[in-house]
């Protein structure tokens, strides 16, 4: 499998983030998930698509400590190396 | 003194369209929502009405909820301060019959197809059957009693008279009461022609001698219910009053209704009692008029024996069911706001499609057209809706109308 980009995670992330509800404009590497209005449920969503994309399993604990849209696209990059 | 009950909005969202005005005059004006044996809200769409949040996290029952809830409560004049209720004080009760078979059938199949680890997380919290009753709490900020009702096609008449004891024992001061149902699915149609309950011709005519089963609706109807008194000490404009509520069950058959009409016929008299009211009093009959050959004999039965064989045929019956077929758990609640709107409009519409007399059916089901409603004896005109469900639950509703 060809490597994962940085760039494919955070395009696939912003993606997903934005069918969840909030808008595309708002969404970048600094903003938190609370000020998206993204939850824990999301989080389990996006948890789904990252690991039908990348193989990547993301658990609860895994999650919890995600504050920003940066650190998650960090973390999965991180798994899938 | 039993704290009376006033409802100060009415909300629908029905196979006739959204609202619960357009509701009442396309059946008064004799048009049907049904349509290919269907009667599917086709006018509606979620997004209109809802964010993407919202709409992704439910459930179609709990969206028609939702909207016929905002209807509602805007016609109450709340606008976003409770109607200056202490929101702890605010009760919401929702009914479904089924839940959100939806979702149950779209995961069930992501999960045939991809495994139970691609199942949604959204699963669960959208096709519980109180998914529809925390999404309306949640949306509109109630902090007091709320939960979800199922008693099948009685749930939403079961969901008013509780909301109705809730006020009266002092529990809460106003409850936003209703039901909903989103049932018009592959398997939903399956799982009720299995049961032979659906009309094969695909049409809704209560109590004619050619019915031959109900058909399927989906919809919501929802009320706002206050305490009189505090409904008056802010302004409120008072559309009606729940008189009375009653519920009895047959203990006799899944699915068939005794066939002596007893039971129901006992919900309809300990509803009168409950209201103060007599036969007499009473102007119209809302009736549970499924459209199947059972229920519609012994709804007929059940109200010869509780109003008496001469005043039952005085009364005028019709059945909502005739332009929007059965809404399931949500019938009782759009039933009860197209009782109210009737009663306030002094029109009472007709059952649609009503042409051929069965010779054993014989009370007024109000043929052909929409007629002026009658008040017996001067005051504000009152009326029972019926409601009758699979597992045998009966319940009766007493309504007055408002001017």
């Amino acid at each position: 499998m060809s490597a994962i980009t940085t760039e494919q995670v955070e395009s696939r992330v912003i993606e997903t983030l934005a069918s969840f509800g909030p808008d595309v404009s708002q969404i970048n590497r600094d903003a938190t998930f609370e000020e998206l209005d993204i939850d824990s449920l999301d989080l389990v969503e996006l948890a789904q698509v990252v690991e039908d994309d990348y193989g990547v399993i993301l658990k609860g604990e895994d999650m919890k400590e995600l504050k920003t849209v940066g650190q998650a696209i960090d973390l999965i990059v991180s798994r899938a190396e | 003194m039993r704290r009376r009950v006033v409802v100060t909005g009415l909300g629908a969202v029905t196979p006739l369209g959204v609202g619960a005005g357009v509701l009442h005059e396309r059946w008064a004006a004799g048009e049907c929502g049904i349509v290919d044996g269907a009667g599917a809200c086709a006018d509606f769409d979620p997004k209109e009405f809802l964010s993407i949040k919202e709409v992704r996290r439910t459930d179609r029952f709990s969206q028609l909820a939702m909207v016929a809830s905002g209807e509602a409560l805007e016609q109450a004049g709340w606008n976003g301060d409770y109607g200056g209720y202490d929101p702890l004080r605010v009760g919401c009760v929702m009914a479904t019959g089924i839940g959100g078979i939806h979702t149950v059938e779209s995961n069930h199949d992501v999960m045939r197809e991809r495994g139970p680890r691609a199942v949604s997380p959204l699963g669960v919290p959208s096709y519980m059957p109180n998914a529809g009753v925390a999404a309306v709490a949640m949306k509109y900020g109630i902090h007091g009693q709320t939960y979800g009702v199922v008693s099948a096609c009685a749930s939403g008449a079961h969901s008013i008279g509780s909301a109705l004891r809730m006020i009266q024992y002092g529990d809460a001061d106003a409850v936003v009461a209703g039901g909903s149902e989103a049932t018009l699915t592959e398997f939903g149609f399956a799982c009720f022609n299995a049961l032979q309950a659906l009309s094969k011709e695909g049409i809704s005519r209560p109590f004619d001698a050619r019915r031959d089963g109900f058909v399927m609706g989906e919809g919501a109807g929802v009320l706002v219910l206050e305490e009189l008194e505090a409904a008056q000490a802010r302004g409120a404009t008072i559309l009606g009053e729940v008189l009375g509520y009653a519920a009895t069950s047959d203990a006799y058959h899944l699915t068939a209704p005794d066939p002596t009409g007893g039971p129901a016929s006992s919900a309809i008299e300990l509803a009168l009692k409950d209201a103060g009211k007599s036969a007499a009093e009473i102007d119209y009959v809302n009736a549970h008029g499924t459209s199947t050959q059972l229920n519609d004999a012994v709804e007929t039965k059940a109200l010869k024996r509780a109003f008496g064989e001469k005043r039952a045929k005085q009364i005028p019956v019709s059945s909502t069911k005739s332009a929007i077929g059965h809404l399931l758990g949500a019938a009782g609640a759009v039933e009860a706001v197209a009782t109210f709107a009737a009663l306030r409009a002094r029109v009472i519409p007709p059952t649609l499609g009503y042409e051929v007399p069965d010779p054993e059916l014989d009370l007024d089901y109000v043929p052909g057209e929409a007629r002026p409603l009658i008040m017996s004896n001067g005051h504000a005109p009152a009326a029972i809706s019926n409601s009758f469900a699979f597992g045998g639950h009966n319940v009766t509703l007493v309504l007055e109308g408002g001017d």
